[in-house]
């Protein structure tokens, strides 16, 4: 009987700290976007999307050519990281040896463990320095080096999901391997494998360290891939830390666009996995 | 084809076709890893005939047959020794080419098994448009027709061949899963334990389908239910596992003398339902 209602007890309390935890979460959530939704809402305008940086001091101006700049490196980065993601978790499903597999899974286990700005060091040495410029393909390559192991995880996963009936079903037909990976198990692991893209979009574009040593910033507009490029979220750190009212709101509603934007993906992707688990 | 020739009685048929046989094993040995599962099986099927291959779960069967369409090697580890011959020739022989040979020898599943991601007339064509080239989109629906009319499926399914492959019921996703067999113009077609998902009903259709299909079709189906075995085979092999955990085939014969007259005690023990 005692250990019966110590049970009982320990069962409270850890419903109790879950509830707590999961309750913390929210609030945090909660707050966060409210505060930044408050903030941004006050200051953003049309002449925030539209317009570009004016010098510090002066009234108006916009963030038009950051917005721009970090919708450009985000899909620098996917075009990079979504193929090689891609292939590397259909390898580590379909056709790694166990062997090869664990190397692999190491590998990108460590790469997405590795903290942003290390990447950014690195993207900065073996391509900033080399080519003695900062430029936008520096920075679509860190944000890429990031994006991978996101990609190739989620699509693994989802690969393993598909059950091997079907890939027995294709190979007995007499199709052969690569075919029956690309026809059947890429189809029936598609709404993983496009979460696993959002997530790892969603995740890239706000990073900032690695786009200190690499796209550098650009008030002027994009001026191609070999030259420095602005991105929101560089943008924000700077604006936010100058002394300027214009620029500390603008940075507030700098910081608005980007939450919009990582929040419309989170919510296509809540979707799309709902949609997968019918 | 000539369907004419070929009486129907159950075990009685006259065979043709050259020396005999289609597929023919010799001296067959699967292992997985250093596992034997199934040892030293000899046996000869006839074209357009059905036979079944019966003895407890376990014995080997659904090994068997994987052997006889090069599946068994999917199997990480999994090998085989001595030979299996289609139409006089080893389909082991090194240098040919197992996906060659899966559009020969089909094979339908024991859990029906359409693709999800297709829809019912996808399904019927998925084997001819993932193993050729592209054909046209007509032409894939006058073959889908023919090979759903062929699975007896079509009345039920030709306002709904848009509709995903799964949303059918069992019944209906196994005979898609025979159509789709039968649209990659197999010769002989390997049914492991196909109705052992279905209701009664589902069942009889199938074992229907399965005695038309013989017509053109040679048909070696994997069953652990002997009535089944008794109404739709014209041969019967017997497997069972021996002390040494290895299924071996016991014995192989026309299924009307396996049933009524068999030769060994461990046959008849099992087909009148003494063990297993
Ligand atoms: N993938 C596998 N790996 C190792 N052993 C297997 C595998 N599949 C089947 N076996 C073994 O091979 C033997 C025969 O199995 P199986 O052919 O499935 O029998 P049946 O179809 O007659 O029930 C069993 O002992 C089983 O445990
Ligand atoms: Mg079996």
């Amino acid at each position: 009987m005692r250990h019966k209602s110590a049970r009982k007890w320990f069962n409270l309390l850890m419903l109790g700290l879950n509830s707590l935890g999961a309750g913390i979460a929210i609030v945090i959530v909660c707050l966060m976007l409210g505060y930044i939704i408050a903030h941004g809402l006050t200051f953003i305008n049309l002449d925030f999307i539209t317009g570009s940086a004016v010098p510090a001091g002066q009234p108006g101006g916009g963030m038009h050519n950051e917005i721009i700049g970090t919708l450009i490196l985000v899909g620098l980065g996917s075009i990079i990281a979504v193929p090689i993601g891609l292939f590397t978790g259909i390898f580590l499903s379909e056709f790694g040896t166990p062997f090869t597999v664990s190397v692999v899974r190491f590998a990108t286990d460590i790469l997405a463990g590795v903290p942003s700005i290390v990447v950014g060091v690195f993207a900065y040495a073996i391509i900033v320095k080399p080519m003695h410029s900062y430029s936008a393909f520096s920075a679509g390559a860190a944000l890429a080096i990031i994006m991978i192991p996101v990609v190739a995880r989620t699509t693994e996963e989802s690969m393993r999901m598909v059950p091997g009936s079907m890939r027995e079903a294709a190979l007995a037909l007499g199709i052969t391997r690569w075919r029956a990976v690309v026809s059947v198990v890429v189809p029936g692991a598609l709404a993983g494998i496009v979460t696993g893209v959002m997530l790892g979009v969603a995740r890239i574009s706000g990073e900032t360290a690695p786009l200190l040593f690499t796209a550098l910033g650009n008030s002027f507009g994009y001026s191609g891939l070999g030259s420095p490029i602005g991105a929101l979220p560089l943008q924000i750190y700077r604006y936010a830390l100058s002394p300027y009212k214009n620029w500390q709101q603008q940075a507030w509603a700098g910081a608005f666009v980007l939450v919009v934007l990582v929040l419309i993906i989170s919510i296509a992707v809540r979707w799309l996995s709902r949609k997968r688990r019918v | 084809m000539d369907t004419t020739k070929q009486t129907e009685t159950t075990g009685s048929r006259s065979f043709s076709g050259n020396k005999g046989y289609i597929l023919k094993a010799e001296n067959l040995r699967a292992f997985y890893g250093a596992f034997l599962a199934v040892k030293d099986v000899n046996l000869d099927i006839k074209p357009k005939s059905i036979t079944a291959i019966i003895g407890p779960s376990g014995c080997g069967k659904s090994t068997l047959i994987r052997c006889f369409n090069r599946m068994h090697e999917v199997t990480h580890g999994a090998r085989i020794s001595g030979k299996v011959l289609l139409d006089g020739e080893d389909i082991y022989t090194p240098g040919i080419d197992p996906v060659s040979i899966r559009t020969r020898i089909g094979m339908v599943f024991q859990k029906p098994n359409p693709f999800p991601t297709m829809s019912v007339l996808e399904n019927v064509v998925a084997g001819r448009r993932l193993t050729s080239v592209l054909s046209k989109r007509t032409e894939m629906e006058e073959i889908a027709e023919k090979f759903l009319r062929q699975a007896a499926l079509w009345d039920e399914v030709k306002d709904k061949l848009k509709q995903s492959g799964a949303s059918l019921s069992g019944g209906q996703q196994q005979r898609l899963c025979i159509a789709r067999a039968l649209a990659v113009e197999p010769e002989v077609i390997l049914m492991d334990e196909p109705c052992s998902a279905l209701d009664p009903i589902a069942t009889l259709k199938i074992e229907d389908l399965m005695r038309g299909l013989a017509k053109d079709y040679t048909i070696v189906i994997v069953t652990h239910n002997m009535q089944q075995a008794g109404r739709v085979s014209d041969m019967t092999a017997f497997m069972m596992m021996g002390d040494d955990r290895a299924g071996g085939l016991i014995e192989f014969g026309r299924t009307d003398q396996i049933f009524t007259n068999p030769k060994d005690k461990r046959t008849e023990d099992y087909i009148t339902g003494r063990f297993g």
